[in-house]
């Protein structure tokens, strides 16, 4: 159910979110898309080896979680990871060069798409193992309880993560020692080709957390609003030491799985319906303009400039020198 | 000097750092008030209290990467995992995440964690508790292998492992835990990736691990009642390996057997052998390498099965004289 306008401003009052604020969020959902589909259109060329896996359609939650985040906060990502790295402050154009295997990416073109981070930034890794980063959130946690340094950690994994074993064991440790951390699940309905209605018999998997002792939600993962409201709650809950919260956000991926998803196991007009009536910045720019935050050459331009930033990623990655061969033994051991 | 057991060699190694390093504890199942499955943090509890010697849902995989994570992010954890065997059960945290993780990122960041753990038969604890799966570590890029010995290895290379900036699997073996050593009460490091040689020999180098070398040695002194004179080789670490040792060893000695408790087949010794194949050594050889490890079998629970299925001092012995033989 969409929210009524006066929920909305109740949100960004309590959230104390300036037009500025909104504003830039509207354009780093709009960095995400155009990230995501510029990288296909790279895959299609054949410009990019290995694999990918997108999350155009799911640009809420990437920048609504970490919008409530301090920079001293860290995350945990998946498999589908550009928007979160993108959210928590990254460089697209050393992330398009990481994706183009260049010298200059944030692994030295060793890493690729799945294996992004900026450690310093408090990006601990998107991972190539659903569920494998639940557990390194709890460590990562842990230091902060352990060493009194207050900040907190979000986890992000997918509905096929809420099915591994990792995921239960991190919930129930983090629960009993009350670690700051929040585990963000963004259901976007298939892991891989397994519906999430086939694949659990739970109608929500928020229900899960009730196993660990801690609050689990499930919100709109389309309405970046919400999603603010819901993880801000979340990481309050986290930094006061009262532990952790699951939030269920559910969403919808646009492309398939990885870039060789015929898609055979839904149907076209359901992703018709996702992307004609939830799209999530279609709803935020119609949400902005009802605040009167924005008019419509407002967001134009912002969606113009975060088109600018991504064609100057992939000019960056094209024109990386690609890493030595040299350099292939480095940094197996500290 | 004083003699105390492997077990408080270990705890030693840990009580010390800890008291040095507030970055560094302990995390595992029933280590607390229980002080472990085989006492090894008895006493830690009271000393560091639960948040430094912390107990742990029965949850590998959690542990596992709970210690990645939190390694990642400044800390030094120590994990023990209570049977070698339930590596498996924490194996995606440790070969996926722990070991790759520098190499993934570039550079940068690092995975400073031990997993201590014990290894090995002759407890009557059968086929799920008694393994010895070091090689699957070893041939993993990213993790370092410790296997000591005795009571002076396993403090001075336990400090080196929790002081080490890269994951290091340190197999402590169920039978050790009650051996005594001569061990200093001051802190001290061995470096990893030394080898030791536990008793020099010159006519041929015997290259064991962990409970091996206590076998290899009972056997140097039987052969050398017949006038073999053997030298027995400790890596002690299989990850990083001390190449050179064990070449310079059987240059000088000419014929090498490789005796671990681990299935042969598989097995590390695998790897010692033809390193040694593949070095100068080879020249030096005067008869083919022996090479002994466990029956392909899981573990059996009878104490004469299980004695038997994995090499004993006879069988040393036996595969010493084989070398001598082909004179």
């Amino acid at each position: 159910m969409a929210k009524e306008i006066r929920e909305i401003k109740a949100i960004i009052e309590r959230l104390n979110l300036t037009p500025e604020r909104l504003l830039a969020l509207y354009r780093q959902m709009w960095v995400i898309r155009y990230f995501d589909e510029k990288v296909d259109e790279c895959f299609a060329k054949g410009l990019i080896h290995g694999t990918t896996h997108l999350a155009v359609g799911q640009e809420a939650t990437a920048a609504g979680a970490c919008a409530v985040l301090e920079e001293r906060d860290k995350i945990t990502s998946t498999h589908r990871g550009h928007g979160h790295c993108i959210a928590k402050g990254a460089d697209t154009g050393r992330m398009m060069a990481e994706l183009f295997g260049r010298e200059t990416g944030y692994c030295k073109g060793k890493g690729g798409s799945m294996h992004i981070a900026d450690v310093e930034k408090g990006n601990l890794g998107a991972n190539g193992i659903v569920g494998g980063g639940i557990p390194i959130a709890v460590g990562s946690a842990l230091t902060s309880k352990m060493k009194g340094l207050g900040y907190v950690t979000i986890s992000f994994f997918g509905d096929g993560a809420t099915n591994e074993g990792a995921f239960h064991e991190s919930l129930n440790m983090a629960s009993i020692w009350k670690l700051p951390v929040v585990f963000f699940c963004e259901n976007n309905q298939y892991g891989m080709s397994g519906s999430v209605k086939k694949m659990t018999n739970v109608e929500k998997l928020s229900i899960r957390a009730v196993a660990y002792g801690m609050p689990g939600v499930t919100i709109d993962g389309n309405d970046i609003f919400e999603v603010m409201d819901a993880t801000d709650e979340a990481v309050k809950r986290a930094r006061a030491g009262e532990g952790p919260t699951f939030i269920e956000a559910v969403t919808y991926r646009y492309k398939g799985h990885s870039k060789s998803d015929a898609k055979k196991y839904r149907t076209r007009e359901e992703e018709m319906e996702w992307r004609n009536n939830f799209d999530p910045i279609d709803r935020f720019s119609r949400r902005l303009i009802e605040l009167g935050c924005a008019d419509n050459a407002k967001l134009e331009e912002l969606r113009q400039s975060a088109l600018e930033e991504i064609e100057a990623a992939v000019k960056f990655a094209e024109e990386s020198p690609q890493p030595s061969f040299d350099t292939v033994l480095e940094d197996v051991y500290a | 000097m004083r003699e105390i057991t492997y077990l408080e060699a270990v705890r030693e190694a840990m009580t010390q750092i800890m008291r040095e390093n507030p970055d560094v504890y302990i995390m595992g199942e029933d280590i607390g008030v229980y002080g472990g499955a085989f006492g090894v943090t008895r006493g830690m509890v009271e000393e560091f209290g639960p948040e430094r010697v912390r107990d742990t849902p029965i949850s590998e995989a959690a542990l596992a990467g709970a210690a990645v994570g939190s390694a990642l992010t400044g800390m030094r954890p120590i994990v023990e995992i209570q049977f070698s065997d339930f590596i498996t059960i924490a194996a995606d945290q440790l070969v996926n995440q722990a070991a790759k993780i520098r190499y993934m990122y570039g550079g940068k960041g690092k995975v400073p964690m031990v997993v201590r753990t014990p290894g090995g038969s002759g407890t009557g604890a059968a086929a799920q508790h008694s393994q010895s799966l070091e090689a699957w570590m070893a041939h993993i890029p990213g993790l370092k292998v410790v296997q000591p010995s005795t009571a002076y290895d396993a403090k001075g290379l336990l400090r080196a492992a929790v002081e080490d900036d890269n994951p290091v699997i340190f197999y402590e073996h169920k039978l050790l835990y009650r051996t005594k050593g001569h061990v200093p009460e001051e802190p001290y490091t061995i470096p990893l990736g030394q080898a030791d040689i536990k008793r020099p020999g010159k006519d041929v180098t015997v290259v064991a691990t962990s409970i091996m070398v206590h076998k290899a040695l009972e056997a140097a002194k039987i052969l050398e009642q017949e006038g073999i004179d053997a030298e027995v080789v400790d890596p002690r670490t299989l990850v990083p390996l001390d190449e050179e040792t064990i070449v310079n060893s059987v240059k000088k000695t000419g014929r090498l057997v490789v005796v671990h408790e681990a299935v042969k087949r598989g097995g590390f010794g695998g790897e010692i052998a033809s390193l040694v194949a593949e070095s100068e050594a080879f020249d030096y050889l005067d008869a083919p390498i022996q090479r002994l490890g466990g029956l392909p079998v899981p573990i059996p629970c009878n104490p004469e099965l299980e004695r038997r299925v994995v090499p004993q001092v006879e069988d040393i012995v036996a595969a010493v004289k084989k070398t001598i033989v082909k004179r």
